[in-house]
């Protein structure tokens, strides 16, 4: 079944623990990554209303850390994101909780 | 933190549970382990452990470090360990990249006096190395006494245990933090000491080996964030993601920082304070909590001294005048002291910024004050005392040390918390004494480890290197070649990193016993900091270092845990015995009566303690000595308010520069300014400026380098920069750029009147760009 990365963006601090454990998990050479934080804001938009969001997202050299996930472990990003915000999902399973929550994103790999 | 609906944690932790925890030793809690300390997976080998220095931070989260052929391939969180349950920030997940770094020094050197500040290292044996170090220093000491050797450290971790004991086994009673005035930590401790005669900490719930399950332990209800972004920062012994998981299980959150960190955007109040100002704004939010009768009375009645001083005190405090000090508006400060007494267990998540200015301590006691007065003091999920297994952060052997020696520490004489409280001896008035090197009172030679002095921590590089050039023999203790050691170093001691060796692992915060364990021999020839401490001290004194190992010592600091090295490497994380409510119980004073040990057995709002030493013993507010307020003749020329220290994810001090994975995140310094600032200044995001100011009263000014970054987290009157910079890759003779980098150069090694807290955290400056070919 179809898997990728679900991201509650409520929770995402813009850390980049998730990108530097893919980074060193893959070898993958500095700054290139299977997972990236970018950010939208900051800035304020009303009175203390600020927008400051991180997503994490996928690339294509993601390869779900298929080996980790055998093992039984969690995928890098995910075991090392500090918030507990993002998770390797089946499609279906994530299209449950993108309806019924705000601020979650689903990237199918 | 209510703006957005959406699902709880979407990867859930392991947590022990109530029928897995066992107790081991002297009643420490652990579980057990699923694999041993060091073990295979596929073609790695894996050894369980934490982490801590070098290179290091503030955690010592728990670790699994995977090695293969004796290389550390990388290091991941141990999903087992209760607290970082297997996360990890960035600087840790990249580490390998700064064990196997290529410019890791790999064997003891020296250079003559006369080549300082040139490239001409030449290698020797570690005999060589110890055995000059021995013969100087004994020279020394013989001549001019113990004192005139210094022994220096950089931001406490694991370390400086080991550096306080040699200093005192030696004789020296000049142990210092080169940090300026202590600036860091120590003022709150002190502070924290002046009112409750304890240091009390955030409950996270990281004292119990079941964390957040629990069953005594409550999530606090509101997290104070003040003085510092620590999901960024991990300081002081707390993870900053436990603020993350307690604002998950329903705390609000009140940010107080002059940016608009991601904490202060999703903040239910953000107070966005003038640098510096933090004291006043504090004594605005208790003039509220009184005026209103917001406080905890049963609680003020019962455990408080001081009240009524602190109360007429404060009265003058109305948020109007608070807003005119602080530049928060009024009804901010009103709604700000609402929101600590409607939401109780509330915790402070207090920060450096807090110790950065001078009268640091009046600043702290009023902030601790509000947690005072609504009674946020050992109850669950509040500000609760820890258990203690080693008192590292005060030094280890201070016994060692004789009465004639103490009596030459520098600082006593003048400076009030050095004669009373504080064991090291003042970095700033040894500056003055290097440079003018009285006749009675040489200083001669230095012993610096874990500290690169003239990067990050110190102040006035200039007068800095004037300093330590007088000296006739400085030996440094480190990983790398640093600016520090280039500058002035004579011999270099090079280090393993926290893989390549055994150590203790305790805690800044709520101790427990773990340890920090090799996972793969020593790069080159390089020897741990505490084999290397231990075979000087066993020179100079052997009875103080009685110890055969470093294990054999670390067993010896584990006796009260009931286990030695290898029982508690085996079974680590040992957690200790904890209490809420100790002061009811009379757990907290040595007579055993109920209470707090301070001289009043109250929490002091107004401090005897302070009173006995001949300061005011009430918390009131004093301008910060270079504001646009204090110095309106120095803001005409640098108008701009300047806070420094500003923390990355990439970065820990003047460390982890070398990781390409980490530099990439953020390559170089950058000062944060407001568009409109920006605009007025005809500067580009992106553009390399300089940063200049006076140096304190000097008559001085300097500057530093800064790519411009800008946003409008910050105010427009104030510009925020991160610190600790230099060039790895640069030229060593030049000093890896440091003198154009190092922000810390617009900051003077003046002691201000208690020598405790420095103005790192508010500063004037101006900004202008930089000129091709600069």
């Amino acid at each position: 079944m179809a898997k990728g990365l679900l991201a509650n963006l409520r929770w995402c601090i813009g850390c980049h623990s998730c990108e530097v454990a893919c980074q060193t998990k893959n070898q993958f050479p500095a700054g290139q990554t299977g997972i990236k934080v970018e950010t939208v804001g900051p800035w304020t938009y009303g009175e203390d209303r600020h927008q400051f969001t991180c997503f994490p997202l996928l690339t294509d050299q993601c390869n779900l850390c298929a080996d980790r996930m055998a093992e039984g472990k969690a995928p890098s990003c995910v075991q090392h994101c500090q918030t507990n915000c993002i998770q390797i999902m089946d499609a279906e399973e994530a299209a449950d909780i993108v309806k019924d929550n705000d601020h979650v994103l689903f990237m199918r790999l | 933190m209510s703006k957005w609906s959406g699902p709880g944690p979407l990867y859930e932790r392991k947590t022990v549970a109530p029928q897995d925890i066992k107790t081991v030793g002297a009643d420490l809690k652990t579980f057990d382990h699923a694999k041993p300390v060091h073990y295979r997976e596929g073609d790695l080998d894996v050894t369980r452990g934490s982490a801590w220095s070098a290179p290091g931070c503030h955690l010592g989260c728990g670790v699994l470090v995977y090695s293969k052929d004796g290389k550390v391939v990388r290091v991941e969180g141990d999903p087992e360990n209760p607290f970082n349950q297997g996360r990890l920030c960035p600087r840790c997940i990249a580490v390998d990249e700064i064990m196997n770094n290529e410019r890791r020094i790999g064997y003891p050197m020296k250079r003559a006096r006369e080549d300082r500040g040139k490239d001409w290292w030449e290698r020797i044996t570690w005999d060589e190395a110890l055995d000059t170090v021995e013969a100087r220093f004994n020279e020394y000491k013989q001549v001019y006494g113990a004192e005139s050797v210094v022994f220096l450290q950089g931001t406490g971790r694991d370390i400086a245990a080991y550096i306080s004991r040699l200093a005192w086994s030696f004789g020296s009673p000049n142990y210092a933090f080169s940090l300026s005035n202590v600036a860091c930590f120590g003022p709150r401790i002190f502070a924290s000491m002046m009112t409750e005669g304890l240091f009390p900490l955030a409950d996270y719930s990281q004292q119990f080996v079941d964390r957040y399950s629990n069953p005594e332990w409550q999530a606090p209800k509101l997290t104070v964030v003040w003085g510092n972004n620590p999901i960024v920062a991990n300081s002081d012994g707390a993870y900053g993601a436990w603020v993350m998981d307690v604002l998950q299980r329903g705390s609000k959150l009140l940010v107080v920082d002059p940016r608009m960190t991601w904490l202060a955007a999703h903040a239910d109040l953000w107070l966005q304070v003038r640098p510096g100002s933090d004291g006043a704004l504090a004594l605005g939010m208790a003039n509220v909590l009184i005026r209103e009768g917001l406080y905890d009375k049963d609680f003020v009645s019962c455990w408080v001294h001081g009240f009524e001083d602190f109360a007429a005190m404060v009265a003058e405090w109305t948020p109007e005048k608070t807003e005119e000090v602080t530049w928060v508006p009024a009804e901010k400060v009103v709604a700000a002291a609402r929101l600590l007494a409607e939401n109780s267990p509330a915790i402070l998540q207090w920060g450096v910024a807090l110790d950065q200015r001078e009268d640091c301590v009046d600043g702290s006691r009023a902030v601790l004050g509000l947690f005072v007065l609504t009674g946020n003091i050992e109850k669950p999920g509040s500000m609760v005392v820890g258990p203690e297994l080693l008192k590292y952060i005060t030094g280890w052997g201070r016994d060692l040390l004789s009465f004639d020696a103490e009596e030459k520490r520098i600082g006593t004489e003048n400076l009030i918390f050095y004669k009373v409280g504080l064991q090291v001896a003042s970095i700033n008035e040894m500056i003055d004494h290097m440079i003018e090197q009285p006749e009675d009172y040489p200083i001669k030679a230095s012993w610096i480890q874990t500290v690169n002095q003239i990067a990050c921590g110190g102040v006035d590089n200039e007068k800095t290197k004037e300093a330590f050039g007088n000296l006739e023999f400085n030996v440094i203790v480190d990983l790398f070649m640093t600016p520090t050691a280039m500058a002035y170093g004579d011999l270099f001691l090079p280090v393993t990193s926290f893989a390549e060796r055994n150590g203790i692992r305790c805690g800044d915060n709520m101790q427990r016993a773990e340890t920090i364990n090799a996972a793969i021999q020593p790069f080159e020839e390089t020897r741990s900091d505490m084999e290397i401490n231990l075979e000087l001290g066993r020179r100079f004194n052997p009875e103080a270092w009685p110890w055969e190992t470093v294990e054999d010592m670390f067993s010896h600091i584990l006796e009260p845990a009931g286990l030695d090295f290898e029982g508690v490497r085996d079974i680590a994380p040992g957690y200790l015995p904890f209490q809420y409510n100790k002061h009811e119980k009379g757990l907290l004073r040595e007579d055993g009566s109920v209470g707090f040990p301070t001289p009043s057995g109250r929490l002091e709002l107004s401090s005897l303690g302070l009173e006995f030493m001949g300061k005011d013993p009430l918390p009131r507010y004093v301008e910060p000595p270079m504001t646009p307020y204090s110095r309106p003749d120095l803001a005409k020329e640098y108008p701009i308010i300047l806070t420094t220290g500003a923390r990355r994810p990439s970065t820990f001090h003047s460390e982890n520069r070398q990781s390409p994975r980490l530099r990439a995140l953020h390559p170089e310094p950058s000062v944060q300014m407001h568009p409109d600032l920006a605009a007025s200044l005809g500067v580009r995001d992106g553009q390399w400026v300089w940063v200049e100011g006076p140096v304190g009263d000097t008559g001085r000014v300097a500057r530093a380098k800064r790519v411009a970054e800008v946003t409008p987290i910050v105010d427009a009157r104030v510009v925020s920069t991160d610190h600790g910079w230099w060039h790895p890759e640069g030229d060593p003779e030049k000093l890896y750029d440091v003198d154009e980098l190092n922000i810390n150069n617009l900051i003077s090694w003046s002691t201000g009147e208690t020598g405790v807290g420095c103005n790192y955290k508010c500063l004037l400056c101006k900004i202008y760009p930089v000129k091709e070919g600069e």
